[in-house]
């Protein structure tokens, strides 16, 4: 595009129209998607470019759009759990969780500790193979095809056969019940944890070895798609992209919902808000996580696994309202229920973080070139199934 | 969180301001606090802005849809029936018109509490659907309002940039809405052949 003739033709000056510009510089109107290996699902970015440059990018969603909303009100409490493993595909086991406790908000179930051990255990393994997965295609969006997505990818498949092996299930596991979980343990299945676990710190050491230092690696994300502290906040972002700004908001730490108030861990900052910052906070989560996974193996006492006075059929909670949210792996993940004390929900409203996430897309993006935003994109770490629902 | 105290102190700084405190039934126990729609932006700056509440994040925004209700009542009535005067009981029905209402809950990430539930309620579900929107005060809603826009049919006045965003933009319903039918085939679209179809069937019925 650069040093090519300037060619006019109707769309550039549509274009010129639509951007207000004047300049009489040739503008590209350019629809990126919504079939784009780099849009990670179905994804349109409308982009305006002046040269390389991104001067206007506008996001389109729906592609996917089943309204989830109206079919969770139009079933029971029970059987929206196996519509929620479809919204974030990569971390059935985190929008489980934020379901549950939002229902036993609602009507006032208490969670056996055994199961909030359990909870914790596959949230923070859930935590570990998402983030694992974000830096592996992160990695793979800057160009480096292959190599270091299959080492993430060998560390990922680990823990999709524990889940395998606890739920039945490698992504779609459907496990958490309201006032606990749905099974027990199979035998040796702890251990297996254990093993995973403490072998996952050799993996984020190779990994780093291998990319943290990187001259590519930094020119291309350092400096690129910052995001202020102030924005953050106020556009509602959170998560490790939160946090990357330098905002230290973890829900973990400040609802300190489940039993992480038990756990010790840190939550990791970043300084400047970049590409760069985003990339290595999931690297250092994922240390924390390991933390608090070893911590809760250790500590998972015996006892029931769901409350005895939760009912499974025929539930009827009270009329009323809750909001539930934690901590997923891609941000605040909340759950907004209304009962009319019916069987089915009055009102089912999920907060999910990558649609508010994609709020700030254009603000990232403006004035880097079209293959930042490739990057960005993949930097914000958004699902599909849980932006279109 | 102490919602009269927030009150007091909303109609201090604000004034004209009405409120009402929304009880909430459930073990949940989040109340809510009723805002009106002509003071509502200057509400929600007061509680971003002010340093002891400093709620500057919105997490959630979202629509509620309120169906028109019925509600049956005897009452006793005098009539002549017969050329006697007796007592009758007769029922009375009255209509309570429904609405549409947006739900937001707002944090405090500095302070770090919250939630603080806010409502805010259009006048019926029909012809009266606007609502202020309070993208200029939180940008995180902007994209939720825009799908309560799409889903719900409230318009937000003062949204920077209000289209549908999860339909397509030719879509005339709104889904979300409680009496919402759905068509039977969302593809539809009259062809040609549907024309040469009707065509063929009245040279049938000419012919016998």
């Amino acid at each position: 595009m650069i040093g090519s003739p300037a060619i006019e033709t109707e769309n550039s000056e549509r274009t010129r129209i639509l951007t207000g510009d004047s300049s009489g510089a040739q503008m590209l109107e350019i629809s990126m998607g919504p079939h784009h290996p780099s849009t990670h699902g179905v994804f349109r970015m409308d982009v305006v470019l002046d040269g390389e440059r991104i001067v206007k990018l506008k996001p389109v969603v729906g592609y996917l759009h089943r309204n989830h909303e109206k079919i969770a009100e139009s079933t029971t409490y029970l059987a929206s759990i196996p519509f929620t493993d479809r919204l974030d595909y990569l971390c059935s086991l985190t929008n489980n969780w934020a379901y549950a406790l939002a229902v036993e908000k609602l009507a006032g179930l208490i969670v056996p500790e055994r199961a909030e051990y359990l909870r914790i255990i596959t949230a923070e393994l859930t935590r570990l193979q998402n983030h694992a997965g974000v830096v592996g295609f992160l990695v793979q969006d800057m160009g480096a095809s292959g190599t270091p997505l299959m080492y993430a990818y060998k560390q990922r498949e680990q823990i999709l056969d524990l889940f395998e092996s606890l739920t039945g299930s490698r992504m779609m596991c459907n496990y958490l019940r309201f006032g606990g979980c749905r099974a027990d343990v199979p035998s040796g299945w702890l251990e297996q944890v254990t093993k995973v676990v403490d072998e996952f710190p050799r993996f984020l050491d190779e990994f780093e070895r291998l990319l943290m230092g990187n001259e590519i690696l930094m020119a291309r994300t350092q400096g690129i798609g910052l995001l202020s502290k102030e924005l953050a906040i106020n556009a509602g972002v959170t998560g490790p992209m939160l946090r990357a700004s330098g905002v230290n908001y973890d829900i973990r730490r400040v609802d300190k919902y489940g039993v992480y108030d038990r756990v010790e861990f840190k939550v990791p900052t970043g300084e400047h808000g970049d590409v760069y910052d985003r990339y290595m906070i999931r690297m250092l989560e994922m240390r924390e996580s390991v933390k608090i996974l070893k911590q809760a193996l250790r500590g998972i006492p015996a006892g029931p696994i769901i409350d005895p006075k939760a009912k499974l059929r025929g539930f009827r909670p009270k009329p009323g309202e809750a909001y539930g949210r934690i901590e997923a792996p891609k941000g605040e993940l909340g759950f907004y229920l209304v009962s009319d004390g019916t069987p089915n929900p009055y009102r089912y409203r999920v907060r999910p973080p990558s649609l508010v996430h994609l709020t700030i897309l254009e603000d990232l993006c403006l004035g880097h070139y079209v293959a930042d935003a490739v990057i960005i994109l993949g930097s914000i770490d958004i699902v599909l199934g849980e932006v279109d629902r | 969180m102490d919602l009269e105290q927030i009150k007091s102190d909303i109609e201090g700084a604000v004034p004209d301001s009405t409120l009402r405190i929304i009880l909430n039934g459930s073990p949940s126990a989040e109340h809510s606090l009723l805002i009106d729609n002509e003071h509502a932006r200057e509400i929600a700056f007061f509680l971003r802005d002010h340093p002891k509440y400093a709620f500057d994040y919105c997490s959630n925004a979202t629509g509620l849809d309120w169906l028109d209700t019925e509600s049956t009542q005897k009452v006793k009535v005098r009539k002549l029936i017969e050329g006697v005067e007796q007592e009758v009981e007769e029922s009375q029905k009255t209509l309570f018109s429904g609405y549409l209402e947006s739900v937001y809950h707002v944090y405090s990430m500095s302070k770090k509490h919250g939630p603080l539930v806010l409502r805010l309620r259009t006048i019926n579900r029909t012809d009266a659907t606007h609502l202020p929107s309070l993208t200029p005060v939180w940008r995180s809603v902007e994209f939720q309002e825009r799908e309560i826009f799409d889903l719900f049919g409230i318009t937000f006045d003062g949204h920077p940039d209000l289209r549908r965003l999860l339909m397509w933009d030719e879509f005339t319903d709104h889904p979300m809405r409680r009496d919402y039918v759905e068509p039977d085939d969302y593809e539809y679209e009259p062809t040609a052949h549907d024309e040469v179809l009707e065509k063929a069937q009245r040279h049938i019925t000419q012919l016998t």
